[in-house]
């Protein structure tokens, strides 16, 4: 076992003992699980199956069932394009392509670097503002292509910001 | 030993009131400014938060002494960020379209000097001389606030606020009566629920409780997964507690312990505004062991949905809760009687438990006063898409479509003409203008092919296709298909195949009849209601504008201009300005360029489709436009 899974087994223990061993725990300890770590690894979910005393595969059925858990590491940004009704009809179908294109990923991918990891979502109950994509938890209205490339280059100044900074 | 338990209760309430009562009086009348930002998740996509940093630092270096409260959503969203300012001598005024340098002006010129600045003004609270308020406007004819009446005017941390308001009120009257009475009450108001189906809600309630098996357990369902729809939302954000008191009320009800609020994991901060009600009401003994030191014991817990639209379906909605992948069962049984681990369940939507207090408070005579014959009270809608006015309004059951679109919501974006208006979301379908005169209620809308839902309205223009909005919720929907019933797995999937291929020009016309049939079977085929109501917007658009679907079979063109792989953009050289390139500096792609007559050419090759340049081509000229098919374009010399 990698000095990394030996982690992650030791942090999902640390979860653990904050819930009881029935069944119904299983949705709210991969969401904090996965809140911690950034998504549900194979060790983490054998750890769980193991503390609620059900199958792994019983585990595995559910996050892949629903669409907030994720199997692979997420990007250090998250984007979240949001497909709601009102976001596609102003256009959201052109906003997720302008963010593949520069991106350079699909939907449900980290970019090489491991910045970026794009996502749709259904809906953020932001329809006002549409259409919508949320940065790092932050919904962001009115996000068109022009202004996918303006927040990417905020992205890239406050890098450059830091990297400054550090030096 | 009862009597002393419930005047206990009463007399424990009426010092926890006194103490709220005293913290609002202090707040309102303290000769103070109050400046309240709202900040709901719709205020935050538009910058509230930035706003309210720039007040609070502006404040400071003012060194004025003002309260600053962090409220909900007021419904006017497309004014977003709104800042209300409540100043000694001034009615209370609202700020429309609010940045942080508007801010800074208003706590200079109007909190420091005595310029009320009408420019940035939205309007007033109360009636006043100086400010056309809001109940001047025509829309306030038509508006009747009964559950959205806090939001956005109370901040939704802090219980005090609500209790001040009337909050918890009703709950103290619910408990000095019968369990029986408050399903009575409940039942003669008439009240149905509005999760969208409109099943009597008193109904529910009684079977509920006459169900053997204990312990009982109450949900709100708050997995408001209907994309376009955010009125769930907006309270669970704005006004959490009047949740709460609902769910303790039906508790009391029913003869339940425990309750379950189930809210999205989409919606991080309803999450945590109900988080920090449920531990308000706790503390002060609203909620848990011995209510108010009572006999009545019960106890909310807050369970974070994960993003599966089925899970709005009561049973899957249970499955859930009970940690497995949220796939339906088969009712009956219903979960009045086999719910949650096979317990009595009542299951209620966000609105339908806000509308409690009211019922309680004011009697059910009250509530049946408002609405239609056969469908009680308010009705409250979420406004999104190409409308004046979006935001959520809460209207009289019975108001036309009509007037809530052009009267409350102020008609369509940038003079355009109407085309539909979609109700329902995925399960409901879209209504043409000829039925705009349509009351609305339970009974009239699906009537004519669409469903109340739970009350998103998205509303569509000139420029919106109908065939890529059936195709849209047909994608939507097969993804969502939980995958249990055949015919929802394999039909959904089938019939977007279809109108994807009639959405790039490839569609056949006896596609037309395929996708009835189908529709059919899917309805025929399929356990819960994301199957029986999934083909909905496909018949609704066939049905209302299937001129539409042969434009895009029959000639290759979106009537709409819509469709990326029927259109092109094309810009004309007779109108396109020399000296201007606002195209070529925008396009995302570099597919614009200039030629030897500086006039701009789009490389059809090379182009998206993202419109890119149609925005940014000056209005005066205007040179950019659509065209379908794209073999409309002219070749280029």
């Amino acid at each position: 076992m990698t000095k990394e899974q030996v982690e992650v087994k030791q942090q999902t223990k640390r979860i653990l003992n904050r819930f009881g061993r029935k069944k119904g725990n299983l949705v709210p300890i991969l969401q904090k699980v996965q809140g911690k770590l950034g998504y549900l690894s194979r060790e983490a979910m054998v750890e769980i199956a193991e503390f609620l005393g059900i199958p792994e595969m019983a585990v595995y059925s559910v996050v892949t069932f629903y669409n907030q858990f994720r199997l692979n590491p997420p990007g250090k940004h998250s984007i979240r394009v949001c497909l709601g009704t009102a976001c596609h009809m102003k256009g959201g179908y052109i906003t997720l392509d302008a963010w593949k294109r520069r991106l350079g990923i699909n939907r449900g991918q980290t970019t090489p670097d491991w910045e970026f990891d794009l996502d749709t979502v259904a809906c953020v109950g932001c329809c006002v503002m549409a259409p919508v994509t949320v940065v790092y938890d932050k919904p962001q209205g009115k996000v068109e292509p022009t202004k996918v490339d303006g927040i990417l280059l905020s992205f890239k100044l406050e890098k450059e910001r830091q990297a400054e900074e550090s030096q | 030993m009862k009597a002393t338990g419930l005047q206990g209760v009463v007399s424990t309430f009426r010092e926890i009131k006194s103490r709220a009562e005293s913290q609002w009086q202090e707040l309102r009348n303290s000769g103070k400014p109050v400046i309240m930002v709202g900040a709901a998740t719709c205020g935050r996509a538009a910058g509230a938060l930035e706003v309210l940093r720039a007040i609070r630092d502006e404040v400071k270096k003012q060194n004025l002494d003002c309260s600053l409260v962090e409220v909900g959503c007021i419904g006017h969203c497309y004014a977003e960020p709104v800042v209300i300012i409540s100043k000694p001598g001034y009615p209370p005024i609202c700020y429309g379209h609010v940045n942080p340098v508007i801010a800074e002006r208003l706590i200079r010129e109007f909190i420091l000097g005595d310029d009320p600045c009408l420019d940035f003004v939205l309007g007033a609270l109360e009636e006043n001389d100086l400010i056309p308020s809001f109940s001047d406007f025509p829309r306030a004819k038509f508006e009747r606030k009964v559950i959205l009446k806090n939001c956005g005017h109370i901040d939704p941390e802090q219980i005090n606020h609500y209790i001040a308001n009337g909050g918890y009120t009703a709950l103290v009257k619910a408990l000095q009566m019968p369990p029986e009475a408050v399903i009575n009450e409940v039942g003669r108001s008439g009240l149905r629920g509005r999760g969208g189906a409109g099943f009597p809600t008193g109904q529910k309630w009684e079977i509920c409780r006459n169900a053997p098996g204990s312990p009982k357990y109450v949900i709100c369902n708050g997995d408001e997964g209907d994309p376009g729809a955010f009125m769930d939302r907006a309270i669970l954000e704005s006004d959490p507690h009047s949740v709460v008191e609902g769910m303790i009320i039906a508790g009391y009800a029913i003869g339940a312990r425990y309750g379950y609020i189930y809210v999205r994991a989409e919606y991080p901060l309803a999450v945590h505004r109900v988080q920090v009600a449920l531990r308000q009401a706790r503390k002060l003994n609203l909620m848990g062991k011995n209510i108010l030191g009572g006999d009545f014991s019960f106890d909310i817990r807050l369970f974070q949905g994960s993003g599966a639209f089925v899970c709005g379906e009561e049973t899957a909605l249970i499955a859930s809760l009970e940690g497995e992948p949220g796939t339906p069962h088969y009712r009956p049984p219903y979960p009045a009687t086999n719910g949650l681990y096979g317990k009595p369940t009542l299951i209620n939507n966000v609105k339908s438990l806000t509308y409690m207090r009211h019922i309680i408070d004011n009697g059910a005579g009250w509530f049946t006063t408002t609405g239609t014959e056969r469908t009680k009270g308010t009705a409250v809608f979420a406004l999104a898409g190409k409308i004046v006015n979006t935001g959520l309004v809460e209207v009289p059951m019975g108001t036309t479509l009509r007037q809530v679109i052009f009267d409350v919501g102020s008609g369509i974006q940038k003079g355009k003409r109407f085309k539909a208006v979609q109700i329902g979301g995925p399960s409901g379908g879209c209504l043409p203008e000829s039925a705009l005169d349509l009351p609305v209620d339970f009974d009239s809308l699906s009537g004519a092919g669409a469903m109340m839902g739970s009350g998103g309205m998205i509303v569509l223009d000139e420029d919106d296709c109908m065939v890529e909005i059936a195709r849209y919720f047909l994608d939507f929907t097969q993804r969502e298909s939980c995958g249990k019933c055949t015919f929802c797995r394999l039909g959904t999937k089938q019939m977007l195949e279809v109108l994807d291929e009639i959405t790039k020009g490839q569609g056949r016309i006896e596609d037309i009849d395929m996708l009835s049939q189908l529709a059919e079977d899917i309805k025929a085929g399929s356990l819960c209601g994301l199957g029986k109501t999934a083909p909905n917007p496909v018949l609704s658009t066939l049905r209302h504008f299937r001129d539409e679907y042969e434009a895009h079979i029959k000639e290759g063109r979106c009537p709409a201009l819509m469709c990326r792989d029927l259109i092109a953009y094309y810009i004309i050289p007779e109108k396109c300005e020399r000296s201007c390139d606002a195209c070529v500096g925008t396009c995302t792609v570099e597919a614009i360029s200039t030629n030897k007559k500086r006039i701009k050419v789009i490389d059809q090759e090379k182009c998206v489709k993202c419109g890119t340049c149609l925005n940014a081509c000056p209005p005066q000229y205007n040179a950019v436009v659509k065209l379908s098919p794209p073999s409309e374009v002219p070749a280029s010399k």
